[in-house]
């Protein structure tokens, strides 16, 4: 970089003010991390005899007393497929209608596109526990809830991604059932669907699989399924089925996650 | 000879007949029926009506439970991070031979398996309540979720760098720092920042159970009936959310 010798120029990488950047957010992260360190409340006591108390929890819960599976534990697990499933179905088809409005291509109305975004933001941003929080003051405790939870949750994920789906189809088969006088829900149901069909059942399922995962915790906070089981189990201290309904989630999660994998992998 | 241009779709149609079953009957296992369906309305709309204006009396308590929730986000991101550099590395199957790539995946599927309230209870039970717990369940959320980025990332490098660093006779650590490293670097930090942002999520949730951050803050006040109190905590929730998704989205642009 020297001004007196223009013809042997050094390349440098980033410019000065990338360069200024990337030190300031080296310096935001580091310094970020110190103060969390210095100031989280963390009784030592507890982080010193951490590990100890670890292994005491996993003796005890090992092994596992699959004697507890069956039946109560396998009536929760069903229960939580039950929530995951109807909670999926019902996001959906509460998300079908958000995602057309949302979608710039099919709405030309700014103000109703912008609305529904607002409506999608709003349902990502809340966690489904927290959705479930709400439901179980308004339904009380119970799978009713959870179903709603799940359901209110999903609306957002699967309107983003299926109003992305949406915008991008070609415009092609849409106008020639246009000029062939189609009304509005023929030219849905035989130029846009055909196109978005892979896409919406590849975002279903995905969104299946993140549900059977999420409704596992929703009996924490009593809206059913599996959690209200675990939580009772911890409460009791009995960790052998603690272990057991682990487990029971943990297999449940992975064949949920592989069938995905493979019906996506066929459609697809 | 007429060709029908728009064909019934039968497998459609019988899916949709066994769909409609399955929702018929799953209703009836759960329990939902119209009359609960529209009690519950009503009470929703009291709800509602209890939720707003929200308070924002009590903010000291709300800034305290957000500053926590921060602090667990970072140190998790930052623990999950410096651990998931060598998972990574362990997982994938171009660079580590299969007897250590089998059970390293393996190791980082039950990670993400298992959702991070789940853990966070465990973490809670054994180690007491507190932000501790909250760290902990997050970093093993976070192993689960980037040591996988990290693996697939150098699984999708080119080898020829590596065996080109190799055959000029460097050492493995050698081979790290200047045929991998360089090509994984700027992907990772993008994995970095979604993480920090994903993870910011999850300390606002993991109170619940008694991990620490605002998510005790809530379930209290949820548990106290004190629905503008939640309603205040809501919006405080979805503005940091909001805030730290515009702010990495940014810094995500400028590093590319």
């Amino acid at each position: 970089m020297s001004a007196t010798l223009p013809l042997h120029r050094e390349w440098v990488r980033h410019s000065f003010g990338e360069r200024l950047l990337r030190y300031f957010l080296w310096l935001a992260a580091i310094a970020s991390l110190v103060w969390a360190v210095r100031s989280i409340e963390i009784i030592p006591e507890f982080l010193a005899d951490a590990p100890e108390q670890m292994a005491d929890l996993l003796i005890r819960m090992w092994p596992p007393d699959l004697g507890h599976y069956y039946p109560s534990v396998h009536a929760a697990m069903i229960e939580t497929l039950h929530i995951a499933s109807l909670g999926t179905v019902l996001g959906v088809a509460l998300a079908i209608p958000i995602a057309l409005l949302a979608a710039r291509n099919i709405c030309r109305n700014v103000l109703l596109n912008a609305v529904a975004q607002f409506l999608l933001v709003s349902s990502r941003s809340v966690n489904s526990l927290v959705w479930a929080l709400i439901f179980v003051a308004v339904f009380g405790p119970g799978p009713a809830a959870g179903t709603f939870a799940i359901a209110f949750r999903s609306i957002g994920f699967v309107g983003k991604l299926l109003a992305e789906a949406i915008e991008e189809a070609a415009p092609g088969p849409v106008e020639a059932l246009e000029a062939s006088g189609a009304p509005w829900g023929h030219r849905m149901l035989k130029g846009i669907w055909p196109q978005v069909q892979p896409a919406f059942w590849g975002i279903a399922l995905f969104r299946w699989d993140i549900n059977v995962r999420e409704s596992a915790v929703l009996g924490l906070v009593g809206a059913g399924g599996i959690g209200v089981v675990l939580d009772d189990a911890i409460n009791f201290f009995q960790w052998e089925r603690v272990a057991t309904i682990l487990l029971a989630i943990l297999a449940v999660v992975v064949v949920a996650e592989i069938l995905v994998t493979r019906i996506r992998a066929k459609l697809i | 000879m007429t060709r029908n241009p728009f064909p019934a779709n039968w497998p459609l149609r019988i899916g949709g007949l066994i769909g409609l079953t399955y929702i018929i009957y799953a209703s009836a296992q759960l329990g939902i029926t119209g009359e609960r369906l529209l009690h519950g309305f009503g009470e929703a709309q009291r709800f509602l009506a209890r939720m707003f204006p929200p308070n924002f009396e009590r903010w000291g308590l709300l800034v305290e439970g957000m500053l926590e929730s921060l602090q667990i986000a970072v140190l998790s991101t930052a623990i999950g991070i410096v651990l998931s550099l060598p998972l990574g590395l362990m997982a994938a199957r171009n660079l580590s031979p299969v007897w250590l790539a089998a059970p390293t995946r393996g190791f980082i599927a039950v990670c993400r398996s298992l959702h991070y309230v789940i853990v966070a209870i465990i973490f809670v039970k054994a180690l007491g309540f507190g932000a501790l717990a909250g760290v902990a369940a997050l970093t093993v959320a976070s192993i689960g979720f980037i040591a996988k980025l990290f693996a697939e990332a150098i699984e999708e490098i080119s080898m020829k760098q590596v065996e080109a660093v190799r055959a000029s006779g460097a050492s493995p650590a050698g081979v790290l720092i200047y045929g991998v490293v360089p090509q994984v670097a700027s992907r990772f930090i993008g994995f970095c920042i979604y993480l920090l942002d994903s993870n910011l999520r999850n300390s606002t949730l993991v109170g619940i159970v008694g991990a620490g951050g605002i998510g005790g803050t809530l379930f209290a006040a949820f548990k106290r009936f004190d629905y503008d109190f939640v309603c205040a905590i809501l919006i405080a929730i979805i503005a940091l959310i909001f805030l730290a998704e515009v702010i990495s989205g940014r810094i995500r642009a400028a590093l590319r």
